[in-house]
């Protein structure tokens, strides 16, 4: 673990330079480009900051075993690309349903299949929150730049233990591979999951306003009852009532929908008054914001909007934008966020750069801004 | 030794039984509570992990221990992230053949290649029973099955060698009608510092006694006449296969933290 200070180094590395930082105490993995040197930093330093460290046979094998060692008290972790996220689904599903804290980072790359492995691309953004089975709310951040890999890694192990729920970390191979300044701060704010009070019996429900029950530790002689299936307050398996259905998947979604506020995240720049706003994410935010500001220096009256956090999307902001002015969404992919963005603008305020492959540079993107506004 | 009720009183949740007459799956939940009760651990300290299919369920929900319910065949996978959280649990897997033999066979390969410190207890009854009797890896070739109607064309895959190939720890075979053997070799695996295998041949009167025209006890008997404790005849052997020492991967983890003075989290 790094000691606080300024470092130049590579997105992935402050990714795990962050897992370090929050409390990271097992971590489980499978080799994959272009996320591999989270693991590989994190074999040699996690054991020495007193975290337990294991490479696993696959990426199934790699989501289980974190969901396993998050029952024993650990904040867990694992990292991956596309074709180890799809292999990961059902059993980020398991961990939504059994409110297992765990952080998975999915450092995207272009899809879809084997895709090309080193070049980036966003076309997992809506798997992140749609991949697995049945109805459920996920949090997923996306971040821009080697600091946000550090910054929103942290953040994600923070909420997983805050709401009992698996979070993402949208990264891409633009900011995992990104090598820049990052400042590994002195103070680090960490959150633990909270653990039953005495008189607290049941895991599985709560009438709390924030919809989290409290979580207990394997080992601690509470008989646990942690199934997949659908379970009354007390872990008992229920798979026919309409009532446990109801409640248990209700409240899961309202865990993320009703404290949606202090969830959602994003940065805007001269939003309010813009006849165009360029809406992007994700490495290609950079050169997309770069644009914005050599159109404003050219006399357009253009603004930028990126959001933070993927999921819940900030969809009453994006509403709001739609509706004042005509949008540009700029992404690495052809189908990553638009669907999401389509939702909130309607279609003839809608324009798109869709890029595959690569960065684009500013001009390209700049070019697309002054077809749009002229 | 200590008396049915005090064993149901103790081990036992209540709950309806999800179990078919005949089935055994009651018989391995006894021998796994009696092999407890003899040996040093805590209740308190023991998880038990299972993931899809009949024999998920026979510590889910009905042992009264920490219970992890997995997805299917993922059971060994969830049980290795347990152990190398917290060395001190003593972890149960429960699997059935189709969950830890096929969806599962990966994680078997590499839990006994790890040699980690888990006592797994494959529950074969040679089919998918919970879905209708469908073959499964361990089936015989030629039998007749739900999905194999004509005979199984495939041939069965011999668990406990490969488990043993692998380099695990403690491997050995039991069936139903070997209760007393059973319960010895379960404390053997709790005993054991490294990857336990037994394979426990169950009955499934419903799903492949009704097709042979057997029931439960029948089935028993059929386990009776058809195994021995001898490697050299021609019967199912039933017995340890093997019992080696290699490092063990917990331990060696943990050894590791140590040497590079990492202060545990």
């Amino acid at each position: 673990m790094k000691d606080p200070g300024e470092y130049f180094i590579e997105g992935n590395i402050a990714c795990a330079e962050g897992a370090l930082r929050a409390g990271c105490g097992f971590y489980a993995g499978y080799p994959i480009t272009p996320a591999s040197e989270v693991m590989n930093h994190l074999s040699k330093e996690l054991p020495k900051a007193g975290g337990r460290f294991v490479q696993m046979e696959d990426e199934i094998a790699s989501i289980a075993s974190i969901i396993g060692a998050s029952w024993t008290g650990l904040k867990s972790m694992t990292a991956t690309s596309g074709p180890g996220f799809s292999l990961m689904q059902e059993n980020l599903g398991y961990a939504v349903m059994t409110e297992t804290p765990c952080v998975i980072v999915n450092v995207q790359r272009a899809g879809p299949s084997t895709g090309q492995a080193t070049k980036p691309g966003t076309g997992d953004v809506m798997q992140a929150r749609f991949g697995s089975q049945g109805d459920y709310e996920i949090i997923a951040f996306s971040p821009n730049s080697a600091q946000e890999m550090f910054d929103f890694t942290i953040r994600a192990f923070n909420l997983s233990e805050k709401y009992r729920i698996p979070t993402v970390l949208l990264a891409d191979a633009g900011v995992g591979h990104m090598r820049e300044k990052v400042e590994i701060r002195d103070e680090v704010e960490t959150v633990d999951r909270r653990r039953p009070e005495d008189d607290e019996k049941e895991f599985f429900d709560t009438d709390r306003e924030d919809h989290v029950p409290p979580m207990p530790d394997f080992g601690g002689g509470e008989e646990l009852l942690v199934t997949g299936s659908t379970h009354l307050g007390d872990g008992t398996r229920d798979t026919s009532s309409f009532e446990a259905q109801d409640r248990l998947v209700r409240r899961l979604v309202s865990k993320i929908e009703d404290n949606r506020t202090e969830i959602e995240d994003w940065e805007e720049e001269n939003v309010e008054d813009a006849d165009l706003v360029v809406i992007s994410y994700g490495s290609i935010s950079r050169p997309a914001r770069g644009a914005v500001k050599k159109a404003r220096e050219n006399g357009l009256n253009v603004g930028f909007f990126r959001p933070k956090v993927m999921w819940p999307s900030p969809e009453k902001r994006l509403r709001d934008i739609g509706e004042n002015s005509e949008v540009l969404l700029a992404e690495l992919s052809l189908r990553g966020y638009r669907m999401e963005v389509e939702r909130a603008v309607p279609s003839e305020n809608l324009h798109i750069y869709d890029r595959l492959n690569s960065l684009p540079t500013i001009d390209q993107i700049y070019d697309r801004i002054k077809e749009v506004v002229e | 030794m200590i008396k049915a009720k005090e064993i149901k009183e103790k081990y036992i949740r209540r709950h309806p039984s999800p179990f078919c007459p005949g089935c055994g799956g009651g018989m391995v939940l006894n021998s796994m509570s009696r092999a407890v009760e003899e040996s040093e651990v805590s209740k308190d300290d023991i998880v038990a992990v299972s993931g899809i299919g009949c024999a998920a369920w026979i510590p889910s929900p009905h042992w009264r221990v920490d219970t992890l319910h997995t997805t299917h065949g993922r059971a060994i996978a969830y049980a290795t992230g347990v152990k190398i959280g917290n060395k001190d649990l003593e972890v149960m897997v429960v699997s059935g053949d189709g969950d830890c033999a096929g969806i599962g066979g990966n994680h078997l390969l590499h839990g006994a290649r790890n040699n980690i410190d888990l006592n797994v207890l494959m529950i074969n009854n040679g089919l998918y029973a919970m879905t209708g009797g469908q073959v499964a890896p361990t089936t015989q070739h030629d039998e007749e099955t739900l999905t194999t109607p004509y005979g199984n064309p495939s041939s069965s895959f011999e668990a406990a060698e490969v488990v043993k190939a692998a380099g695990a720890a403690h491997v050995a075979r039991w069936t139903t009608y070997h209760m007393k053997d059973l319960i010895k070799e379960v404390k053997k695996a709790i005993d054991t510092t490294g990857f336990s295998f037994i394979e426990v041949l169950t009955q499934c009167p419903t799903r492949k006694g009704k097709k042979e025209e057997m029931n439960g006890l029948e089935m028993l008997e059929w386990y009776k006449e058809n195994t021995s404790k001898n490697e050299n005849t021609d019967k199912i052997f039933v017995g340890t296969l093997s019992e080696v020492d290699r490092p063990e991967l917990t331990e060696e983890i943990y050894k590791q933290i140590e040497e590079v003075g990492g202060d545990l989290r």
